[in-house]
């Protein structure tokens, strides 16, 4: 299943689209291995590039050739077992955990004499705890086999050459080479190469929600020579061959050629319908199936997202190490004692212990060879202590992580209604880790802000347009304006969530612009006029935006690759350049005439586009107007577009700039529109060249395409700017308010300038007005000087010393305010970010981090972002929260700790990268207070309280061979011991982990600081482990020595009848599962009827077992046989001691917390008991505003926060 | 959506928000107990009201069991033996006299215990070395498994075979006050589980003790196990080196300051692993026999409690805190982001 050879850069391949399947047993973590790779641009080694090793003969799916090559058919198995070999596959899943071989193992050797236990009684607890285990796989198993037998099973229509025509078939049935017809909405069954559509020109739309959860639809087009195969008849004639690439799972790349009519055609991924996309907006098309079944990308891609543990799992495993330790020490004091003690036996031919028979012996018990005597009861021991190992434990935490995630799956509070979106946990593995959180790393986009872009302002020629006033300057007034009391309005709660800005008239989703000199085609008055012009036909133009109608309203709607997009070309069709309409070679636009008025459609031709990716930062498209002129529209980021400006096109250069700091300053979004035109006969050269190297198949394919279009993006002439809005997501302040509380630091990584980041810091309350601000940047004087010289080491030495300088500096402001209480926040940029995470300079870097509240980095790239990640993670050791929405988020979100993805509107790949997805930032506030807090609490307590309970127990057992001379002897009944982790004291702990909260959700939100007992690990620090561990020793040492004081020799009852073997057994037994159980009765917090109903269930239970167990025919309850109803229960005695043992094994933690309570109370305790006493059964649930109790909260939030 | 207009609500799925049930919102009902100063002061007060008076009362029934304890296994061996395990070995009945007086009034029943020491009947090769098939049923007498060495003797099976009936106890007790014996019943001294489930009615000793090498007493092979009582009671061992078993009972009433002549067989080997041998003579209370230790335990918790509670009483009224006073988080002294 987990293919692990072909480590490809490790971003596409988290782009892995279905079948993500959570894999909660995988124990091995690929991502330490993966994130080794990052920053290598690693090459796909699996996929050789120019050797065609895949010919597929269209049309002709029996062909020698195709038959030869053997291709796998298109059904489709995404299970991991099957029929058969589930069993054993599943068995070696299990047994891959050391605890659970352990107890194989175990069960494997009570079949020797060297078991204290009947085979029978170690094998079912341990068969009951794999079963369940087992049972869970199946029925995951059994859920993926329906959907695959739906997959399989679909229809689709396959052309039959025999009989001329197409027939349906399932999918299962598609072969490499068939040509089939695919519907509009229709899913393709495998990868096909497009023939043709019902379109004339052979393009058609695709949905490929599925595999990269963009929504917008791609546009893939059908060579010339293909697209006018049009039906049966055309196809009957049709013969081609295709070579092409190995099967592989890179979704973005596809290399081939057809060899057709004697001629060869490239191929790329435009012609390449891939399985698990959908036909939209298309009635039909033809495809050949290139890949069928696993070597159709989508199943090549499907492989597991790098599998994470929480915290709390690693440190339970090194805690059941120290048991394992203590399990050999204890086993090999007794087997020292037990070989004395048997050599002591036989002195000559005199006889110790003479009813041992010492003279007859076997090798369990030979005086002769005392040594071997000792080794074999050392593996006796092994066995016999082996209940300090919790054989249940990984099965109830697994049980209780699953409600966890039930409970945030169904949590209403965190259920966004507009997008109509849940939270989701897409693990289970990681709930305990969400209460531990202490630093998120966040991105900016989409995460803190809606990702809705809003056009809201221009400069065009010099000019600044539009008058909206925007968040981020109406934040920065208010920071004006309020010099001390910032926190005033909007108190850390719920209000004022559902405020929504009044709409002034007709909003336009996506235009939030006001300027009435260039509205209403008021801009062909203005000077600059033909400027204008220029810049909204290069808005309308220079995309990728599809329109489309909305079914529903008729409307027109665009569907845009990013929601930037979309403004600029909402923005052209308000000012009066409507995009109207796209074909594969021409655009029309619905021109205002700003002279006559009148409107006028205009075909403009295009001719080339130049595609937008992160590294370009631009796109261009070359068009041919209406007149003939060449022209190349060009917008991209400012910093990419200012070194490609002509001499003459830097008219506006200094305005345009002036207001793009301006806008950034606004916190907005600049794109820098330019354009220029060209000549015939440079633009058909350079045409030639772009077209061979788009023709290249080789790896560096792109790198030479980029290099191309480099040539033609140049000399431009400078239009102007755009600025867009994206607003910030509702209640992002308070929750990054509440979150600061809770003293969870918060970095935010982003692309933004400098400038934009600081101002959205403060506009979502990340930076303080009483904040100090350390910036570290390279925009100096003498590195843009050093820059200009292109001397390369000269420019990284002094960045590097550059940055040293700053990072220094900013510690020495960090110890000199220290005493004052000051906070800090740090701004850093890309490029010194860059220098910052060398190996010279991260520590220093980390540290410096380490001091500030909050860190905002700047322009950084997806890469750093991964990198900011790991250090944070391993070299300051917290634990980390990445949250983001886009696909230049995946690789943080999978290196963090916990990745966290937002399901807005940037499409899914973070969704499916993620661990925990929901839909607005703010619900990241009860995912880590709430719920983050009570699966911490409820997890660390369980896993205490199991190490206690076994401890107690487990510990008896060894104090008894203490009486027994160490010869393996149990003090109890085989059966008891075996139902012990299973039946009287699981279900218990179960409810414990699953329903436990030590305070109300209200409470949680309305004292962030509560959550700090997670980030510091209060519960479960070695102090508290131990501290349970000790608690645990001490009830078994209570337990067992008080018993045996009390029920020693003399008569148990009036009877005059003594104490046996069985009796004392029962007793000591009653007393483990008795004070065991209260013991949690006691700790817990919340005591539901489920609780009642388990514990003292659990206790019935155990005396409804001894009852039945004990009426049993002797043959099967052996020693157990009416041992309870007939001694012990009309004993008084018995019910006395037990009384006594139970109260007086619960005394230490009950005096332990009432001092605990009173001197050092834990703040969840104190917060209890404020609410107890203050108001009194006023818990006022979930959804009242915090408003009458102010009082306390502030009193608290001053010391929490560190606010002076 | 990254479209300029969203996409059609109205064809839109069913809206996934999550259905409102108590369990899934987590908002049981539920008590939440805390543990505030009253709650404490009044369950350690609790436990100490209940406990001692049940120290008491266990006090005083332990107090009101006569018990004579005599030990007798150095005594009954003639001063000028020097090795005791050689004495014992000889073949021969040994008897020995002993003399107890009553030191108070003794109501019958009265029980008659021998008590072993350094006795390990909870050995593990000692435990398992029986055959519960054999005993109770008179077909499975072949069914030796798990007695070795114990299992054959001149190849037929032993019955009852192991270990544990093989050492079983012989020193026998027989008393006498002015010179009138005391009748001892043996009748149900054993278990009545034991009796009718576990040991055959028609099960009788064969081949006991006919070895080489005797362990203990030997049995009559005219009279059922289920019958030997004696047998049954040393079957089922005790759970620690120290022990007592029945031996009898006497059913007469004895008087402060009777003598009691006690003639006694002393058979059984404790010496080769210097266990003591003991002879008890009790009577029981509701409690069973004379043990303080249960008394004692009930006070000591009661008395510990009652300290608690007044200790935590004093402490919350000399020095009264405000509870749930914030200023007692441990952090909020010292505020920073570390």
């Amino acid at each position: 299943m987990s293919d692990v050879a072909p480590f490809g850069d490790f971003v596409e391949k988290s782009r892995t689209v279905l079948g993500n399947l959570v894999d909660m047993t995988r124990d091995i973590s690929w991502s330490e291995l993966l994130t080794f790779w990052c920053g290598f641009n690693h090459q796909d080694d699996t996929f050789s590039w120019g050797s065609y090793l895949r010919v597929v003969y269209c049309n002709d799916p029996d062909n020698v050739g195709a038959v030869s090559r053997n291709y796998p058919g298109n059904y489709v198995s995404t299970t991991r077992y099957s029929l058969v070999n589930f069993i054993p596959k599943s068995l070696f899943e299990q047994f891959r955990r050391v605890a659970n071989l352990y107890f194989l193992a175990i069960a494997c050797v009570s079949y020797s004499p060297v078991a204290p236990f009947t085979p029978l009684s170690t094998f079912a607890p341990l068969v009951i705890v794999v079963g369940a285990a087992m049972t869970k796989e199946a029925l995951e198993d059994w859920r993926r086999r329906k959907q695959d037998i739906n997959a399989n099973n679909r229809k689709v229509e396959v052309y039959c050459r025999k009989d001329h025509e197409f027939q349906v078939t399932r999918w299962k049935n598609v072969r490499v080479g068939n040509v089939v017809k695919v519907c509009k909405d229709q899913y393709f069954p495998a990868d096909l190469f497009l023939l043709s559509s019902s379109y004339v020109d052979g393009i058609c739309y695709v949905d490929t929600m599925n595999l990269d959860g963009e929504t917008n639809l791609k546009l893939k087009q059908s060579l010339d020579v293909t697209s006018v195969i049009k039906d049966e008849k055309s196809l009957e004639a049709f013969d081609a061959v295709i070579n092409c690439e190995k099967p592989n799972g890179n979704l973005f790349s596809f290399a081939g050629m057809l060899k057709y009519g004697g001629r060869d055609y490239p191929l790329s991924l435009r012609q390449i319908l891939l399985r698990g996309s959908k036909l939209k907006n298309t009635d039909f098309i033809y495809g050949v199936a290139v890949f069928t079944g696993h070597d159709t990308k989508v199943m090549q891609n499907a492989t597991n997202p790098p599998s994470k543990r929480s915290k709390i799992e690693r440190k339970m495993d090194k805690i059941i190490y120290i048991l394992f330790s203590i399990l050999i020490l204890i086993s090999c004091i007794g087997s020292v004692i037990y070989g004395i003690e048997t050599r002591r036996d036989l002195d000559g031919r005199r006889m110790r212990r003479w009813y041992l028979r010492p003279d007859e012996s076997t090798s369990l018990f030979d005086p002769k060879r005392a040594p071997l005597s000792a080794f074999l009861h050392f593996l006796t021991g092994l066995m016999l202590y082996n209940y300090l190992i919790p054989i249940s434990l990984y099965v109830s935490i697994e049980i209780v992580k699953v409600l966890q995630v039930v409970f945030i799956n169904q949590d209403q509070e965190m259920y966004h209604k507009e997008t109509n979106k849940p939270s989701r946990a897409r693990t289970s593995n990681l709930n305990d880790d969400l209460g531990q959180v202490n630093t998120i790393l966040s991105d900016k986009t989409g995460t803190l802000t809606c990702n809705s872009m809003e056009f809201v302002k221009c400069s065009i020629g010099g000019v600044a347009y539009g008058q909206t006033e925007t968040e981020v300057e109406r934040a920065l007034a208010r920071r004006d304006a309020e010099s001390s009391n910032i926190d005033e309005e909007v108190p850390a709660g719920m209000a004022g969530r559902d405020m929504q800005p009044a709409p002034s008239k007709r909003r336009i989703k996506g235009f939030n612009f006001r300027d009435d000199r260039i509205m209403d085609g008021e801009w062909g008055n203005q000077e600059n006029a033909e400027v204008i012009r220029e810049f909204f036909r290069a808005l309308a133009t220079c995309h990728t935006v599809i329109p489309a109608i909305d079914r529903s309203t008729k409307e027109q709607f665009y569907e845009a690759e990013s929601p930037d997009e979309a403004a600029f070309v909402v923005a052209a069709r308000e000012i009066g350049f409507e995009f109207l309409d796209r074909k594969q070679t021409f655009i029309t636009l619905l021109e205002r005439d700003f002279r006559s008025g009148r409107h006028v459609n205009r075909k403009i031709s295009i001719l080339d586009i130049l595609e937008y990716t992160s590294t370009r930062k631009r796109m261009s498209v070359i068009v041919r107007t209406e007149e003939g002129r060449l022209m190349l529209y060009s917008k991209g980021a400012d910093s990419e577009m200012f070194k490609r400006l002509s001499e003459k096109g830097r008219r506006f250069e200094t305005e345009t700039m002036k207001d793009i700091k301006s806008y950034s300053q606004s916190g907005l979004r600049i794109m820098v529109v330019a354009y220029r035109e060209l000549n015939e006969e440079e633009y058909r050269t350079w045409k030639e060249e772009i077209e061979e190297a788009k023709a290249d198949l080789s790896a560096d394919r792109e790198e030479w395409v980029h290099a191309v279009a480099d040539k033609i993006e140049k000399e431009l002439i400078l239009l102007g700017a755009t600025a867009v809005e994206d607003k910030l997501q509702e209640g992002v302040q308070e929750c990054i308010e509440m979150l600061a509380e809770a003293q969870i630091n918060i970095w935010v990584l982003t692309g933004d300038k400098q400038e934009t980041a600081i101002n959205i810091g403060y506009a979502c309350r990340l930076l303080r007005q009483q904040m100090q601000l350390i910036i570290v940047n390279l925009d100096l004087p003498e590195i843009v000087e050093l820059e200009r010289t292109k001397d390369r080491e000269g420019i990284e030495a002094a960045s590097v010393a550059s940055v040293r300088n700053q990072l220094f500096e900013g510690m020495n402001r960090i110890a000199l305010a220290n005493k004052f209480d000051a906070q800090f926040g740090l701004i850093i940029d890309g490029k010194s970010l860059d220098c910052a995470l060398s190996k010279k300079l991260e520590d220093l870097f980390l540290n410096l981090a380490g001091g500030c509240a909050t860190v905002i980095c700047c322009r950084s790239s997806p890469k750093q972002k991964a990198l900011v990640t790991r250090l944070v993670k391993w070299k300051m050791g917290r634990t980390t929260v990445a949250v983001g929405d886009g696909a230049n988020d995946v690789s943080m979100i999978q290196e963090a700790d916990i990745g966290v993805g937002i399901s807005g509107v940037e499409g899914m790949q973070a969704v499916l990268a993620c661990d925990f997805s929901i839909a607005q930032f703010r619900f990241l506030e009860r995912l880590l207070l709430v719920h983050g807090h009570w699966c911490y609490r409820r997890i660390a307590m369980m896993i205490c309280y199991f190490f206690y309970k076994n401890i107690a127990f487990g510990f008896t057992l060894f104090w008894f061979e203490g009486y027994a001379s160490f010869s393996g002897q149990p003090a109890y009944n085989d059966w008891y011991m075996s139902c012990f982790n299973v039946f009287f004291t699981s279900l218990p702990v179960i409810a414990l982990g699953i329903f436990d909260q030590d305070v109300s959700a209200y409470l949680c939100l309305k004292y962030p600081f509560l959550y700090r007992e997670g980030v510091k690990n209060i519960l479960f620090s070695w102090h508290r482990i131990l501290g349970w561990m000790a608690n645990g020793l001490v009830s078994s040492v209570i337990i067992f020595f008080c018993m045996t004081n009390t029920m020693t020799y003399q008569a148990l009852r009036k009877n005059g009848k003594v104490t046996d073997y069985e009796v004392l057994g029962i007793a000591l037994y009653s007393s483990v599962v008795l004070a065991v159980n209260c013991q949690i009765a006691l700790s817990i917090n919340y005591f539901t009827w489920i609780h009642h109903l388990v514990i003292w269930g659990s206790i019935a239970f155990w005396y409804v077992f001894l009852m039945v167990y004990g009426s049993l025919s002797p043959t099967l309850s052996t020693t157990a046989y009416m041992a309870f109803l007939e001694t012990s229960a009309p004993s008084i005695l018995y019910w006395l001691c037990t009384v006594l043992l139970v109260a007086t094994a619960l005394l230490p933690y009950l005096s332990y917390r009432a001092f605990q309570m009173r001197f050092w109370p834990m703040p969840h305790d104190v917060i209890q008991q404020l609410h107890r006493d203050g108001a009194k059964g006023n818990d006022p649930g979930t959804n009242v505003p915090v408003g009458d109790e102010r009082t306390p909260n502030e009193k608290l939030s001053c010391g929490g926060s560190g606010t002076p | 959506m990254s479209s300029t207009n969203n996409a059609p609500p109205s064809t839109a799925a069913a809206s996934k928000r999550p259905k409102y049930s108590k369990f899934t919102q987590q908002e049981l009902p539920a008590c939440k107990p805390i543990l505030t100063p009253r709650w404490v002061i009044s369950a350690f007060m609790l436990i100490s009201i209940i406990f001692v008076p049940i120290g008491v009362a266990a006090l005083f029934a332990s107090r009101d069991v006569i018990e004579i304890v005599d030990r007798y296994d150095s005594v009954c061996v003639p001063a000028n033996e020097t090795d005791k395990v050689k004495y014992i070995q000889t073949p021969g009945f040994k008897t020995c006299n002993r003399t107890l007086t009553v030191p108070k009034h003794m109501k019958p029943p009265i029980f008659v215990y021998y008590q072993l020491d350094n006795f390990y009947q909870n050995h593990r090769r000692y435990v398992k070395s029986r055959n519960d098939q054999q005993l109770r049923d008179s077909k499975e007498a072949n069914s030796v498994s798990g007695c070795k060495p114990e299992d054959y003797n001149n190849n037929s099976a032993i019955v009852p075979c192991g270990l544990i009936a093989w050492s079983l106890f012989n020193d026998t007790y027989s008393f006498s006050r002015k010179n009138v014996p005391l009748n001892v019943s043996k009748k149900d001294i054993s278990w009545k589980s034991d009796r009718e489930h576990k040991f055959g009615k028609d099960v009788y000793p064969q081949n006991f003790q006919s070895g080489s090498l005797i362990g203990g007493a030997k049995l009559d092979s005219s009279i059922p196990l289920s019958e030997q009582e004696d047998l049954v009671v040393w079957m089922r061992t005790a759970a620690l080196p120290t022990f007592r078993k029945l031996y009898g009972r006497i059913e007469v009433e004895l008087q402060e300051n009777d003598v009691i002549d006690v003639t006694l067989g002393n058979n059984y080997n404790t010496y080769s692993f210097n266990g003591k041998k003991k002879l008890v003579i009790s009577t029981t209370s509701w409690l069973g026999g004379k043990n303080d230790f249960l008394g004692i335990a009930y006070l000591t918790v009661g008395g510990l409690c009652f300290f608690l509670a007044v200790m935590f009483t004093i402490i919350y009224l000399v020095k009264p805190r405000q509870l749930g006073d914030p200023s007692y988080l441990s952090w909020n002294r010292n505020p920073g982001w570390h």
